[in-house]
C-alpha cells in the first residue's frame, strides 16, 4: 500500500482520535470507551507505516498521536484527596520503621556531634567562636537574655507570622538541602546532619554555660520534637540515595538511586509535613512568655513522647498493608 | 545503513511498538529555566510591592510565599499541567517518566527537591555537568526520579503539491531511498528553490538530468512512491 492511499484509509480515525483527546484535555467531555481500542489501532498504524518506510512527515504524526494517547491512557491520578494524604501518612510511618539502620546512623550523625559540641562549649566558653561568628553568637545571646519579655528573634507582638514565614522558609529548607545533599554518595546529608548538630549543640551549650538555660530549653522543647527528629528523617532519607550509589547491590547504580528515591520521597513528605507543624509550633507557642515554664516543658515533653510513639509504636504504620 | 546519532530516543510501549521523543538538551532547558525564574521574580516583586505596606503580617506572607515558589513551583506545573512549567511551555518542552508516562507527585518532588544538589557548587555547575555528561541529558534529579525533559509534538503538515504528474522512477530503488526521495518531495515548500536544485543535481545517475528538469523529475517520482495517482 502507497502512503496515500494508506492515509486516505485511516485519516478519518486519526482526526476523530485527535478532536477526542482535545475535548478531552479541554475537559468538554468524557474519553469514549473504544478509546484504549483506537490508541491501540494507531500503535500498530505507526509500526506500519515504520516498516513500510513512509515518510518522516508520516512517521511524526502517527508518533505525536501515539505519544498523546500514551499520555492520556498511562496517566496517573494525581488530585490530591483525603485518602491520599493519610495513605501517604501510613507510608511515611511504614517507610520509617523499614529503614531504622539509617535513622540510627542519622540519629548518630546528628545527636553525637551536637554532645560533643554541647559539652565542649559548656565547659570552654571561646570554643564557640570557632564554629560561630561572634556577631552571630551575640545575637543569638540576647535573643535568649531571660531579662526580655520575649524570646526567639526579637519581634514585636504582631510578628508571630513574620517569624512563621521565616521558619517555614529557613527549617524546611534545611532539611530538604540535608536530604538532597544525599545523592553525593551520602556525604552532603553527612555534613549537613553533623553541622546541624555541631550548631545546635555549641548554641545550647553555650546558652547554658551564661545561665539562659532557663528561656532557652522551654522554647526549644516543644517544636524540637518536630524540628529536629524531621532533620534527622530528611537526614536519613538522603542517606539512603546515598547508600544506594554505594552499594547498589543486584541493580545498577541509576536504577538502585531509583528505587531508593522512591522510597526517601515518602519520608520526605511527612519530614516536611513536621516541619509545618514545627514552624507554626516556634512561632505561636514556642515564643509565648505568658505561658508557664513547667506547661511550656511539660507540653514539650509530650510533644517527643508523641512524636516517637506515632513514628515508631503506634499501630499507623502496621495498617492498610495493602496499599 | 551506518547509525546516525541524534536526540531522539525510543521506548517500548506495552503495545509492543518502539515510539520516539526528542530529548532536550542542556540550553532549551537552561532558557525555560530562565523564563520560569523570571516569572518567580516578577511574582517576589508584586507580592512585595503589596506586601510591604502590610508589616509583619505580609513579611510573613511573603517568606511563605516564597518557600513555596522556590521549591514548589514546578512541583505545581509538572503535575498539574502535564508536565510544563511556563518557562517549559515557552519552549516547548514537557518533564515525563522515562517510559513517556506522565509524571507524578513523587517523581516531580524527588527532581525539585534535589535541585538543589544540582545547584551546587554554583549556578546549576553539577546539573548542567549531569545533563551534558548523561545518554537523556538528565541531571541529578532527573536520574534519581527517572525523569526526562522531551520537546512536545510539533504539528505537521505538508502537503503534497497536487501540481505534480506522477512518474514511475525507471529503475528499482532501496527503502531508504525511496524514503528520502518521498521526504524530499514532501518538503519542498521549506527549501529554496536553488538548494532543491541543487540537491537533486546529485541525483543525476537516476533522473539522467539537472536544473530544474531533474528537480521535477524527482518530484514526480515522490509523487509516485508516495501513492498519488
Amino acid at each position: 500500500m502507497k502512503q496515500q492511499d494508506f492515509e486516505n484509509v485511516y485519516v478519518e480515525g486519526w482526526l476523530h482520535f485527535e478532536s477526542q483527546i482535545t475535548n478531552y484535555k479541554n475537559e468538554k467531555s468524557p474519553l469514549e470507551t473504544t478509546f484504549p481500542e483506537q490508541y491501540r489501532q494507531i500503535c500498530a498504524q505507526l509500526s506500519l507505516a515504520k516498516q513500510r518506510h513512509y515518510s518522516d512527515d508520516m512517521i511524526r504524526r502517527l508518533n505525536s498521536l501515539v505519544m498523546a494517547g500514551h499520555h492520556i491512557l498511562y496517566q496517573q491520578e494525581n488530585r490530591v484527596r483525603i485518602k491520599q494524604i493519610s495513605n501517604a501518612l501510613y507510608s511515611f510511618v511504614r517507610t520509617l520503621r523499614d529503614n531504622y539502620i539509617y535513622l540510627s546512623l542519622a540519629s548518630i550523625l546528628f545527636v553525637l556531634p551536637a554532645i560533643l559540641a554541647g559539652l565542649a562549649c559548656y565547659f570552654d566558653e571561646t570554643l564557640i567562636y570557632s564554629l560561630i561568628s561572634p556577631a552571630q553568637v551575640d545575637e543569638i545571646e540576647s535573643m535568649y537574655n531571660p531579662a526580655l519579655d520575649k524570646i526567639g528573634r526579637e519581634r514585636g507582638s504582631d510578628t508571630d507570622l513574620a517569624m512563621f514565614g521565616y521558619y517555614i522558609n529557613n527549617n524546611i529548607g534545611i532539611a530538604f538541602r540535608t536530604f538532597a545533599g544525599g545523592i553525593f554518595f551520602g556525604l552532603g546529608s553527612v555534613f549537613f546532619l553533623c553541622f546541624n548538630g555541631l550548631y545546635i549543640g555549641a548554641v545550647a551549650g553555650k546558652l547554658t554555660s551564661v545561665g539562659y538555660a532557663v528561656t532557652f530549653y522551654p522554647f526549644v522543647i516543644g517544636h524540637g520534637a518536630f524540628e529536629l527528629t524531621a532533620i534527622v528523617f530528611s537526614g536519613a532519607a538522603g542517606l539512603m540515595i546515598g547508600y544506594a550509589l554505594i552499594n547498589p547491590g543486584q541493580l545498577t547504580r541509576l536504577s538502585a538511586l531509583k528505587a531508593a528515591a522512591k522510597e526517601a520521597v515518602k519520608i520526605l513528605y511527612g519530614a516536611a509535613f513536621m516541619l509545618f507543624i514545627a514552624a507554626f509550633l516556634e512561632a505561636f507557642w514556642s515564643s509565648s512568655t505568658q505561658l508557664p515554664i513547667a506547661l511550656k516543658l511539660g507540653i514539650g515533653a509530650i510533644s517527643w513522647f508523641f512524636v516517637f510513639w506515632f513514628c515508631f509504636f503506634s499501630s499507623f504504620g502496621r495498617r492498610n498493608e495493602s496499599v | 545503513m551506518k547509525k546516525l546519532i541524534d536526540t531522539s530516543c525510543s521506548i517500548e510501549t506495552p503495545e509492543g511498538i518502539d515510539f520516539s521523543s526528542t530529548i532536550a538538551g542542556p540550553i532549551p532547558r537552561t532558557l525555560a529555566y530562565a523564563i520560569d525564574l523570571g516569572w518567580r521574580c516578577l511574582i517576589y516583586l508584586g507580592i512585595g510591592l503589596v506586601t510591604i505596606f502590610t508589616g509583619n503580617v505580609g513579611v510573613g506572607f511573603f517568606l511563605v510565599i516564597t518557600f513555596l515558589l522556590e521549591w514548589f513551583y514546578p512541583v505545581f506545573f509538572e503535575v498539574f499541567r502535564h508536565g510544563q512549567t511556563p518557562g517549559k511551555k515557552a519552549l516547548g518542552l514537557r518533564v515525563v517518566n522515562e517510559d513517556y508516562t506522565p509524571v507524578n507527585w513523587s517523581g516531580s518532588t524527588i527532581r525539585n527537591l534535589l535541585r538543589s544538589a544540582d545547584f551546587l557548587p554554583v549556578f546549576y555547575l553539577f546539573g548542567i555537568t549531569s545533563i551534558t555528561l548523561s545518554k537523556k541529558f538528565q541531571r541529578l534529579g532527573d536520574m534519581a526520579a527517572g525523569t526526562v525533559v522531551i520537546y512536545t509534538p510539533q504539528k505537521i503538515n505538508s502537503l503534497l503539491d497536487n501540481e505534480i504528474t506522477p512518474i514511475a522512477p525507471s529503475q528499482p530503488l532501496t527503502p531508504q531511498e525511496k524514503q528520502a526521495i518521498s521526504n524530499f518531495t514532501l518538503r519542498t515548500s521549506s527549501i529554496s528553490e536553488a538548494r532543491q536544485v541543487e540537491l537533486t543535481n546529485l541525483l543525476e545517475p537516476i533522473t539522467k538530468s539537472t536544473g530544474s528538469e531533474g528537480l521535477n523529475l524527482v518530484k514526480s517520482i515522490g509523487a509516485w512512491l508516495l501513492g498519488k495517482k
